[in-house]
């Protein structure tokens, strides 16, 4: 039954698990004098697993560049749309551990189980973008939830971490166990679990049993997202998480529940659009516009940035909610830049410290534009661009979005779409203005180390780069989207 | 044809000179301040030089669009790079050519603080209102027509008085309302047509219905940005908050992309909703020139003044502009023109003496024209052009806009009529209050005359002011193919509708 070939198809995950146990064993041997050298192998580890995603050699013998190739039975699959997402997440986590570099030090509890659990999140991540299986689809999104909760709590003498963890590990369960409620329903009513089969299966049949699983499966992969109305943790677990955690939080699990979701509803589930049509809509409309107005009265930026990430949930959803090629085109180019966005904007949050301490009020920023002119300048492109102001590639997300809602017929959402961006161009400007009208209050302390400094830089740059010339990633995600084709 | 790919050089040349400021200049902050202030003014100059031989090679005969550059930018959306100019975009390329290095000179003058960066927001908007004038292709369009409130945003709010958070703010979040429902309405288009090639949407190929909502999509853009009563509401602020720079380029091109988005879009793209909403706009137009003009007279800070007298000409763009005959046509052009140097000149006067006394308040000043004559003559003439002097650019404008109002109906004229009387009120009476009378306050009569460097930035545009006004024609025939063409669509349906 398995084979090499089952192995080669699933080589990238195999080598991400490997490198993560040995470092498991690694850290518990060398502890904390380790922790730059295990940052240093989880980055290794996530580069050499893209290299061999996209290794010829493998595309030659055991994968196929356009058709998809289930593995291990049918609870892995691999085509064009998990290894565009997995490519976003590979290097949305080499960037989080960048962020991290110097952070845990200077706060004074650098512990080098921190790379390690990066290294499990990864992990199920892949999984879960690769999952094609309700069982394969679970044990992906467990064991990155585990982790993740690890992850929220990690300052541990903190008691705002800590009671972002804890709030973070009850709802995220109570979420786990909506799903696995749905998965059983699901299983109970089809009679199967592979997506293979109750794609065939619900496209002939509809039964109610089946509709009322997928909506508790849903709101699961919602809650992960935080989508309103499951959005209520995200505003506490992003500000009371370290930051280098929010900035994971805020990208990598996003997209992969999104995948998940994404392949979910399109594919086994596509037989039940009526039903989940309403539903993603709802989600969608209520996240853009609490995001937006919610955002309006945050003081803090993670708390803020929290809030702008509930709206870009709601953008994403519209590209769910127009589903198909385009759909899915549009949610993946759209993710990808946000994910880069958001990443340098945490970076610049992480240049905050006064006196040794890490500061994180909007007033925090005043001056800018003075004390540290080219941070202040690669965070006003980064806030412009994620309000999706042109020339910035950020609206080249929002057109690709709203662009395949209109086509399909949702011109309704992409009119409020488009003006909750207007709402939510505000608190982005806010930034702008305390950074380049105001003046400076207290001084900042120098600039952190290189890591932050280069995911700030190669960020902006890329919103620039990107607007100018966004062919090869709109490329990219075309034929990933092919995935999704008939 | 030229090989050049003259479009984008204009474009990016500014570009490049804000990267040569932001990268290059060393020493201490005085010695890069005056890098940048001779840099900008060096690069914007070029570009000035550039867009006139730009309009010696452009063939006026031609009706379509010269110097066509076209690639594939984004295949998977179908976006291409087309930049093209006719004689309608062509006038607009210069004024924003001419009227940058005006502003940079007076930035010289007025803006102490953070120089490099406002050089460098300065050229950076050039880049995006050329880029603007000279897209062909409906997403590059947006992407400049939005990119223009970056820039913006920042020399109002970084450099502007002292309710600029208010007025930048209120100026960003007004204008990308209106531009969001713009998007939406680019959405349909390109996915009507399958294409977002200006040139082949041109012609009115839309459904009915769908045209109507189209046009109210992107009205809502362009009224904003032109203004028309009642979205006016954003210039004021805009106006006052600004550096004289700001303004001037604010008065002098950016309000002209609403005079131009309503050509090349409304009028071009969707004739047939154009002609039904034609009332609409003309009432809107008219109580713009009468209820601008009267918020005009009642005034004490010259700048809100001269943004309120803003309004009402704009009104008189948009009057001739939704007469659909060529006499409006030409009107509603010479008009934009006219103003965008009258306008532009008359914040610069604003400028001169608020960096002398820095105050704006016209009760301040009194008897002028005895302590600073040469600056009085300037005031004088542009005074006279907003007015609308015959012999000076004003006239011509305002007279072939009313004339094509005419067309249409006595009555519209004779509001608009209301609007001039109105207009040589307070032009008139704010220079009274300004130059004439006692020179009686000890700070004004301490202000010293215009120097060099302010001669120089309102020179040219005193000769063009003049120019217009002796010899239209000369402005005429560069567009008057071009215009032929774009009230082609309308000179059979016109006719159609008055048979019926």
């Amino acid at each position: 039954m398995i084979d090499l070939q089952d192995f080669m198809v699933t080589l990238p995950v195999i080598e991400v698990a490997l490198i993560a146990l040995a470092s498991l064993v690694a850290a518990a041997v060398w502890g904390e004098k380790a922790v730059r050298a295990l940052g240093g192998v989880a980055i290794g580890a996530f580069l050499l697993a893209l290299a061999t995603m996209y290794c010829p050699v493998r595309f030659e013998t055991f994968v196929d560049g356009t058709m998809p190739v289930l593995a291990f039975g049918s609870h892995f699959i691999d085509d064009g749309f998990a290894r565009f997402a997995k490519t976003i997440i590979l290097i949305a986590s080499s960037l989080s551990v960048l962020l991290s570099w110097d952070y845990f030090e200077k706060e004074g509890h650098a512990r080098a189980e921190y790379p390690v659990l990066i290294l499990f999140v990864t992990l199920g991540m892949m999984l879960m973008v690769s999952a094609s299986d309700l069982l394969s689809l679970y044990v992906g999104l467990e064991l990155q939830s585990l982790s993740l909760y690890v992850l929220a709590a990690f300052n541990r003498d903190d008691s705002r971490s800590t009671e972002a963890g804890l709030k973070y590990f009850v709802l995220g369960s109570l979420s786990s166990g909506v799903l696995l409620y749905g998965a059983s329903l699901i299983y109970g009513f089809a009679g199967a679990t592979d997506f293979a089969s109750l794609s065939a299966l619900l496209r002939e049949t509809s039964n109610p049993g089946v509709a009322i699983g997928m909506a508790f499966v849903g709101a699961g992969l919602v809650f992960k997202l935080a989508g309103v109305p499951f959005h209520m943790w995200a505003p506490d677990v992003y500000d009371g998480a370290p930051t280098p955690v929010t900035a994971f939080f805020a990208t990598a699990p996003k997209l992969a529940a999104l995948a998940l979701l994404t392949r979910f509803v399109l594919s086994p589930m596509d037989g039940l659009s009526a039903q989940w049509h309403q539903a993603v809509m709802f989600v969608a409309v209520a996240s853009m516009l609490w995001g937006a107005f919610a955002g309006l009265a945050q003081t803090r930026l993670k708390r803020l940035l929290a809030y702008s990430s509930i709206a870009n949930v709601g953008y994403l959803l519209v590209g769910l909610l127009a589903g198909g090629e385009g759909g899915v085109q549009a949610i993946l180019i759209y993710f990808a830049i946000y994910a880069l966005n958001t990443l340098g904007i945490f970076a610049l949050v992480l240049c905050l410290r006064r006196e040794g301490r890490a500061v994180d009020s909007i007033d925090d920023l005043s001056g800018l534009s003075k004390t540290h002119p080219l941070a202040a300048l690669a965070m006003a492109v980064l806030m412009f661009s994620i309000a999706g102001i042109p020339p910035l590639a950020g609206f080249f997300g929002k057109y690709v979005v709203f662009l395949a809602a209109v086509k399909t017929g949702f011109v309704p959402v992409a009119v409020i779409g488009v003006l909750s961006s207007v709402v939510a161009a505000f608190f982005y400007l806010r930034i702008v203005k305390v950074m380049y009208f105001d003046e400076p209050l207290l001084a900042l302390d120098p600039l952190p180390g290189w890591g932050v400094r280069f995911v700030l830089g190669f960020s902006s740059v890329a919103m620039v780069a990107l607007a100018v010339l966004p062919e090869p990633l709109i490329q990219g995600a075309v034929r990933a989207a092919e995935s999704f084709s008939g | 044809m030229v090989s050049l790919p003259i479009l984008s050089v204009l474009t990016f040349l500014p570009l490049i000179g804000a990267a040569v400021i932001l990268l290059a200049g060393n020493g201490d902050e005085e010695a890069r301040a005056r890098f940048a202030q001779r840099t900008a003014l060096g690069v914007s100059g070029g570009t000035l030089v550039l867009a006139l031989a730009l309009l010696a090679a452009f063939d006026p005969s031609v009706p379509g669009f010269q110097f066509m550059e076209r690639f594939v930018w984004i295949p998977a959306y179908n976006i291409s790079y087309i930049k093209g100019v006719d004689g309608i975009s062509l006038w607009f390329v210069v004024i924003s050519a001419v009227l940058t290095p005006v502003a940079v000179l007076a930035a010289i003058g007025s803006v102490k603080k953070r120089v490099r960066e406002f050089m460098i927001a300065l050229l950076v908007l050039e880049t995006m209102m050329i880029g603007t004038f000279t897209a062909l292709d409906l997403v590059l369009f947006y992407v400049f027509f939005e990119g223009v409130l970056i820039p913006m945003f920042l020399i109002i709010g970084v450099w502007g008085g002292e309710k600029r958070t208010y007025a930048a703010y209120k100026f960003f979040l007004y204008t990308l309302l209106g531009s969001v429902l713009m998007l939406v309405a680019v959405f349909a288009m390109a996915l009507y047509a399958g294409t977002t090639d200006m040139t082949v949407l041109m012609g009115g190929k839309f459904p009915k219905e769908m045209a109507l909502w189209l046009w109210i999509a992107f009205f809502a853009s362009f009224a904003v940005k032109t203004p028309m009563w009642p979205f006016h509401t954003w210039l004021p602020y805009a106006h006052v908050e600004a550096p004289t720079a700001g303004s001037v380029i604010l008065a002098g091109v950016l309000l002209k992309m609403g005079g131009y988005g309503f050509i090349r879009i409304s009028l071009q793209m969707l004739p047939d909703a154009s002609l039904v909403f034609a009332p609409l706009v003309i009432g809107f137009s008219l109580i713009a020139i009468v209820y601008a003009s009267l918020v005009a007279l009642a005034q004490t800070d010259m700048k809100k003044l001269v943004a309120y007298s803003s309004v009402a000409h704009m009104g008189y763009v948009t009057l001739g502009l939704f007469s659909f005959n060529r006499q409006g046509f030409d009107g509603a052009m010479m008009v934009m023109l006219s103003h965008a140097f009258v306008a532009g000149a008359l914040f610069l006067c604003v400028g001169v003496v608020y960096d002398r006394l820095h105050t704006r308040e016209i009760d301040r000043f009194g008897g002028l024209a005895s302590g600073m004559p040469k600056y009085a003559a300037a005031f004088m003439v542009f005074t006279l052009a907003a007015i609308g002097l015959p012999g000076t650019s004003g006239f011509v404008g305002e007279f072939l806009s009313m004339q094509g109002a005419f067309l249409v109906s006595g009555w519209i004229a004779f509001a608009a009529a209301l609007g001039i009387v109105l207009g040589a009120a307070y032009m008139l009476w704010l220079y009274r209050r300004l130059f004439f009378g006692p020179l009686d306050k000890a700070d004004v009569r301490a202000m010293p005359d215009l120097n060099g460097r302010e001669i120089a930035m309102f020179a040219p545009l005193l000769v063009l002011v003049l120019w217009m006004g002796v010899y239209p024609s000369s402005f005429i025939n560069v567009y008057a193919p071009a215009a032929d063409n774009v009230l082609s669509f309308f000179g059979a349906q016109a006719h159609e509708a008055q048979h019926d």
